[in-house]
């Protein structure tokens, strides 16, 4: 036998890209509950409809480009990918809307720019956006929660709603973030009390503010198995509530919320642990992404306050995705026995 | 004069340009001097990309005229012993699309190689110390050569002026020190050796099946 | 005394240890096995050389390969035996390649040379210690394998007030130190307080040691009692045993990059290194073995071993029951920065702290890689805050540019960026390879360079020589229309008309003006050969430099000869031609004037003498043609040859004092100016000559009137002239002077090659001697008569037919595709071969 001749070091740690990509996804699985069991099977739905063909997508393209198919499909990347996307569109939505999403997620945000590794976006969130453009207004229907609503539509009507169209009465409502922005001369508290959705929950309304701590939850567990580091979450929800804080003023008609408010409603938590940690689109040194972070953050207040679109995490970290090398050319760590950071831009042969 | 002016805006309007455009003109120039940044001229610049090889396979009488010809707009891939990563640098340098090499001028080698006079034979008529570009050989009339193989660059001029062929090309050994790490294959190639078993079996049922 | 604190280190990773497994066997000897392998270099540096030959007996501790240089390290015989061979053997090294090996084949007895021990050696003095430390061989145990005296010699601007002994051992498997230190901590405390001896006792001597080795770090401390070394643990963590690192853990300070630690005031040392030098010191044994772990599931004893350096790796291996079927593959070192071998039959060499023999269960193939995510997993694990995605990243692209300003450079590759990479990429490959790929880069760019500047160079020469030669052939026209003019003179018996003087100036104008010109160039051509001088200032490109410049001053000063002499004999002339041209000498003497203030002090004395002596010359002249003409002015005149004579002799008093040597027969030369002139001239070329350009210039003048003289001696013996005898013999003296110059030549040459290129001494050996051997061959050829020559012609060419012959007969057999050229070539060798033939019938 001929000794095997590599490189050191000859020792790995465990943990490959398939198992964080399962662990990021299994992380996902509090939020999901709460998802189902206030807004019914939507979903669910989504999500496995989502996952099932962003992993037929990845594997047709794989397929084109001939490569190994099982071999790339066994990182996991596409489930994640169809994961978040189903999260990330409201329940009940029609199924195109779903394949749609997920075919320009892996096909257009992905493959396209080289596959695994090389997207400057996060597919998700380009997907979610291409859809909230084209398709605004199936885009913005979310389900009624639980406590509001009554009962949450069967499995039945719900399949019926997403595969046939037939609409189910009455099983939309408005969503926190829709509620504050279209307020129009209230006082905050008088809102709260008005609205059936705000006043059914204790700080942001019914569900959502349940559906953010199971994200929650699911970060901070992601956060102990080190899978991201704390940086870009952290800052993230740091400058939200940051902006919150500034600009709230105590409830006026025309103030934005307060910072829980702000924390748990929409989809913060799902953002700053799921979509902003993605790592391929962010930027890559500590300081970059604290950065890269906190400047999502005071975007997503930015678009949800002063915006066209009541929740601005999609857009958010797109825009940051775009500056991402600009922060990394800016950010290089200062190496051990140099005096400062050297920038990118320092000649070698000064 | 400014009542003719006021009565006239066009002439305003010109009066104005004109007397922007030479402020504007003014101060350009007086930065384009005051701030001129002393660069290397473009020449100098080819030639150090250049490998210096001075073996005249580009068709001039060495790297500099070749330089020379660059930077008046002769094409960059003539250079064969400097290959395709001179052509690169050369490309990043002058911000052109980088070409292949002309294969009129010669392949690139994958060895470096470095004339060796097989001293026997040698009868010392100095032809090849006349043809270097380098003086890398040593030598008198009647003397026998030899070639200093640090200054040899292997560029080959030697070979054809020698009169009894005794100057061989030898590919230049890596020693122990000299030996590095290569890179390793792409990771998608890695992957494709992975499953080589299994197209492998996919082939012999497809021949199978031809058969 | 201050204690340490402990800082931290950026990044890091836990792999799991192993190193309980080699720990539940005591620390056993091995057997000395039947052939010992012992590379030349086992050290970072110079190989050693050896200094026995095959067939030797030599005894254990004998010294048979020595240190080449300081950087280098001696080798020695670990037992007595045979000298086998001196052959290339594959090394441990990552590239499976050979170098240079001593092959021993013990004899069991294990006789020792006898060691000198110290008991006193607290007393001796530093250089003593240091020369014994140099002697015995010892190069750095943990893993680099530096020659350990170099670090105990700090330069004198690096004062060094930390002594750190690297007792981590931070790899996971490996356990030699850990057994070192429990077993022998009384040595390990011995030698750091040698060490501190030898570094003037620092403030701070410290020994560091992870915490997971606690009875250890016991046992130090139980032995360091009542000294000033502190026995610092710290928490577990890899690569905290990197010495840059260890520094910044017991220090808190960073060894700025592209520096040595003791630059910052800090000299390391490993445990194993520190034991070897306290038993090198007071017993006087040299390094001949060293305490190595074996390890790994492969093998069915797993423990810590004493070993002697050169044994084969195979055999260490059938002592612990190594199964070849279950090893995944064999690494010598850890499984962090360790490499794997290529075969078996390498030898354990000083370095060697680990052999590794993993089962496919413990250290699996790795898995191919996959894309990179950007996890930046890489990034939190590296403990030098790289960011190796991005280091990544540029190495696949073969940005080099980007490489370097990512700081390369500055990568350990302690591999945990590759241990912590979930898409298993082998990272410290890629730095690996790109670190190559600049390294090859820059060798190249100053090959490239040098080059450049030797083709400038020869373009130079060349134009100079045209130039010279040019300048010749205007001497000649112009002699020639000077006869002529003298010819019309005579026939028209007229004066002077001033018009052919004025075509005579016009010409001798343009001849002063290339010149000058060449002057100008020569002077180019030395400011530039001093420019980069300052900026690259290592000592090697220094030293050419050096070479070039000087080659450049040698260009001026004879350009500038050249100009003052042809401007002196164009004063001269005009002179005698028309006294009425004052403008000519004027700009001579302005010319003069400028060359002097760019020379040196000796050298414008000696122009000035010079001048004085022309000057002198003319006056005596003068007074001559006074004493003819106008007697009433030679009094004068007179008076001034006098004082002029004193100036020249002070002048030339002050030049004896200034160049005693060169100056030496120039001294009473006040009655006799011409010769003292002459050998100023001539002590001036041999100043500016080097004696190896002064040898090939005699001996090519010796060629040349050889060539002559045998010429001469044919056409005497042709005519059967009497004078044929003498021709023969003097032409036999020029023979043999030839020889000895050509003797004389390689010498020279050989000592000047070694002194341009003393940073690589194998080449230039391997240069001189092909010199050597050309100059050899050529004297012989020189020698030899005509026929002679044609005979040697017609062997060689004979033996190349043979070849050629024999060479086409196999591609017959082969039916080779070149079987067409080798036919030509054959016919065209016989072609030759005929005609020499021929004309060696013809001569005899």
């Amino acid at each position: 036998m001929a000794l095997l001749r590599i490189s050191s070091p000859h020792t790995h740690r465990a943990l490959g890209t398939g198992a964080v990509m399962r662990t990021v996804v299994l992380a996902t699985l509090p939020g999901l509950a709460v998802l189902t069991y206030f807004f019914g099977v939507g979903s669910l739905h989504n999500v496995l409809l989502a996952s099932i063909t962003a992993m037929g997508f990845e594997a047709a393209v794989m397929k084109l480009r001939g490569r190994p198919v099982w071999f790339y499909l066994r990182d996991c990347s596409a489930l994640v990918t169809g994961v978040l996307l189903g999260l990330a569109l409201p329940p009940y939505c029609p199924w195109w809307l779903v394949v749609l999403g997920s075919g320009v997620a892996i096909v257009l945000a992905k493959q396209l720019y080289g596959g695994m590794g090389f997207n400057p976006f996060n597919p998700a969130m380009v997907a979610y956006v291409v859809l909230l453009i084209s398709f605004p207004l199936h885009m913005s229907q979310w389900a009624a929660p639980l406590d509001i609503g009554g009962q949450t539509p069967g499995v039945v009507q719900a399949l019926q709603q997403i595969w046939l169209g037939t609409s189910i009465d009455g099983y939309t409502a408005a969503t926190p973030l829709d509620t504050v922005k279209q307020n129009s001369g209230l006082m905050l508290n008088d809102l709260y009390l008005q609205d059936p959705v705000l006043s059914a929950g204790q700080f942001v309304g019914a569900g959502w503010e349940w559906a953010n701590l199971a994200f929650l939850v699911g970060g901070a567990y992601l956060l102990y198995r080190r899978i991201f580091t704390w940086h870009a979450p952290v800052a993230m929800l740091a400058s939200l509530s940051i902006m919150a804080f500034l600009f709230y003023d105590g409830g006026s008609s025309t103030s934005g919320g307060s910072v829980l408010f702000h924390l748990f409603s929409g989809a913060t938590m799902l953002g700053a642990f799921f979509i902003v940690t993605d790592p391929v689109s962010s930027a890559v040194s500590t300081r970059g992404r604290l950065i890269y972070g906190a400047a999502i953050g005071v975007l997503i207040y930015v678009i949800r306050i002063w915006g066209n679109y009541p929740d601005g995490i999609a857009f958010a970290v797109l825009l940051m995705n775009f500056a991402a090398p600009f922060i990394d050319y800016y950010t290089l760590p200062r190496t051990y026995g140099h005096k400062k950071s050297e920038r990118a831009t320092r000649k070698v042969d000064q | 004069m400014l009542e003719t002016i006021a009565q006239h805006p066009i002439a305003a309007a010109l009066i104005a340009l004109i007397g922007l455009a030479l402020l504007f003109g003014a101060l350009l120039g007086f930065a384009a001097v005051r701030f001129k940044v002393e660069g290397d001229p473009i020449v100098e610049q080819i030639d150090n990309l250049l490998p210096q090889t001075q073996c005249g396979q580009c068709g001039y009488p060495g790297c500099r005229p070749y330089a020379q010809a660059i930077a008046n707009g002769d094409s960059i891939n003539k250079c064969p012993p400097g290959g395709q990563t001179t052509i690169n640098e050369l490309a990043d340098l002058l911000d052109v699309e980088a070409p292949t090499l002309d294969e009129e001028h010669g392949e690139e080698a994958d060895v470096a190689t470095v004339a060796v006079i097989r001293e026997d034979e040698c009868i010392g008529c100095t032809k090849c110390i006349q043809a270097c570009p380098m003086d890398a050989i040593l030598g008198a009339a009647k003397q026998m050569h030899t070639v200093i193989a640090d200054e040899c660059t292997g560029c080959d001029l030697c070979v054809e002026p020698c009169p009894v062929d005794c100057i061989d090309m030898i590919p230049l050994a890596t020693s122990i020190k000299e030996w590095r790490w290569e890179l390793p294959a792409a990771s998608h190639e890695q992957a494709d050796n992975l499953i080589a078993t299994d197209q492998g079996r996919g082939s012999e049922q497809n021949s199978g099946e031809a058969a | 005394m201050e204690l340490i604190k402990v800082w931290d280190i950026p990044g890091g990773v836990h792999p799991p240890e192993n190193k309980t497994q080699s720990l539940l066997e005591p620390l056993g000897p091995l057997a000395i096995a039947p052939q010992l392998i012992l590379p030349v270099s086992q050290h970072i540096g110079a190989p050693a050389k050896p200094i026995v030959e095959v067939g030797d007996q030599v005894l254990g501790g004998q010294v048979i390969a020595e240190a080449d240089g300081v950087f280098s390290a001696n080798v020695h015989a670990p037992t007595s035996g045979r000298i086998a061979a001196i052959v290339e053997h594959t090394v441990p090294h990552p590239s499976g390649m050979t170098d240079l090996c001593i092959i021993l084949d013990t004899d069991g007895k294990d006789d020792w040379t006898p060691l000198s021990p110290w008991e006193d050696y607290a007393e001796r003095n530093k250089d003593d210690l240091l020369a014994r430390i140099r002697e015995s061989g010892i190069a750095g145990l943990g893993g680099a394998g530096f020659p350990a005296a170099v670090k105990l010699n700090p330069r004198a601007n690096h004062p060094i007030d930390t002594l750190i002994i690297n007792g981590t051992e931070c790899e996971p498997y490996i356990t030699a130190d850990d057994v070192l230190m429990r077993e022998r901590a009384q040595e390990v405390i011995a030698g750091t307080q040698i060490l501190a001896q030898l570094l003037n006792q620092p403030e701070r001597v410290v020994i560091g040691v992870e915490d997971n080795k606690p009875e250890a770090i016991a046992a130090l401390r139980k032995a360091a009692e009542g000294s000033a070394i502190q026995v610092v643990s710290f928490p577990t963590k890899y690569p905290s045993g990197g010495e840059k690192q260890l520094i910044q853990i017991l220090t808190g300070r960073e060894v700025p990059a592209g520096q040595i630690p003791a630059a910052i005031g800090v000299v390391c040392q490993n445990v194993g290194t520190t034991a070897a030098i306290y038993r090198a010191v007071r017993f006087g044994e040299p390094l001949v073995k060293r305490i190595t772990t074996v390890v790994g599931e492969a093998l069915q004893t797993q423990r810590n071993i004493e070993v002697l350096f050169g044994t084969p790796v195979n055999f260490v291996l059938e002592q612990h029951g190594y199964q070849h079927k279950k090893a995944s593959r064999l690494v010598m070192g850890g499984p962090m920065m360790g490499f794997s071998l290529p075969d078996l039959s390498v030898p354990v060499v000083k370095t060697t702290n680990c052999l590794l023999a993993p089962s496919k269960k413990e250290l699996p193939p790795p898995e191919p890689a996959m894309a990179c995510i950007r996890c930046g997993m890489c990034a939190e694990a590296c403990p030098v805050e790289l960011l190796p995605q991005q280091l990544f990243w540029y190495a696949q692209a073969e940005d080099l540019e980007k490489l370097e300003t990512h700081n390369l450079f500055d990568c350990i590759e302690c591999g945990a960026c590759s241990y912590v990479c979930p898409s298993h990429i082998p990272l410290v490959q890629y730095y690996r390879a790109a670190k190559g790929e600049i390294r090859q880069h820059r060798i190249d760019k100053e090959k490239s360079d040098r080059s450049r500047r030797r083709f400038e160079f020869r373009q130079d020469r060349i134009a100079k020589e045209e130039a010279e030669k040019e300048a010749k052939r205007l001497a000649r026209k112009k002699a020639a229309e000077e006869a002529k003019k003298k010819l019309a003179e005579q026939k028209a018996n007229t004066p002077a008309e001033p018009k052919p003087a004025a075509v005579s100036t016009q010409d001798t104008d343009k001849q002063r003006a290339k010149l000058e010109r060449l002057l100008a160039s020569a002077h180019e051509r030395l400011k530039k050969a001093e420019q980069p001088l300052a900026e690259e200032a290592t000592d090697e490109q220094a030293e050419k430099q050096a070479a070039s410049i000087k080659q450049a001053q040698l260009k001026v000063s004879d350009a500038q000869k050249k100009l003052d002499a042809f401007i002196a004999s164009q004063g001269e002339n005009n002179r005698q031609a028309s006294s009425t041209e004052a403008n000519d000498p004027v700009a001579a003497a302005i010319e003069r004037a400028k060359a002097k203030q760019t020379m040196s002090p000796e050298e414008k004395l000696r122009n000035s003498v010079e001048s004085l002596q022309k000057r002198l010359q003319k006056a005596e002249q003068k007074v001559i043609e006074a004493k003819d003409n106008k007697p009433d002015m030679v009094e004068a005149l007179q008076q001034g040859v006098d004082k002029l004579k004193d100036k020249l002799s002070a002048a030339q008093n002050e030049l004896a004092e200034l160049t005693p040597a060169a100056a030496a027969p120039a001294t009473p030369a006040n009655a006799t100016p011409d010769v003292a002139q002459a050998a100023i001239e001539r002590a001036k070329a041999k100043l500016a000559m080097s004696p190896e350009e002064k040898l090939r210039s005699s001996l090519e003048s010796l060629y040349k009137r050889l060539e002559k003289a045998e010429q001469k001696a044919a056409g005497a013996k042709q005519e059967d002239s009497d004078k044929a005898e003498a021709l023969q013999q003097g032409v036999e003296r020029l023979k043999e002077k030839i020889a000895s110059t050509q003797k004389e030549l390689a010498e020279a040459t050989l000592s000047t090659v070694a002194e341009e290129t003393p940073q690589d001494p194998a080449t230039s050996d391997a240069a001189s001697l092909a010199i050597e051997k050309a100059k050899a061959k050529a004297a012989a050829m020189a020698t030899m008569s005509a026929s002679d020559k044609l005979r040697n012609q017609v062997d060689s060419l004979q033996a190349r037919l043979e070849k050629a012959q024999a060479r086409l007969e196999k591609a017959e057999q082969e039916n080779d595709d070149n079987i067409d050229a080798f036919r030509t070539g054959v016919s065209k060798l016989e072609e030759k071969l005929a005609t020499a033939r021929d004309q060696l019938a013809e001569l005899t």
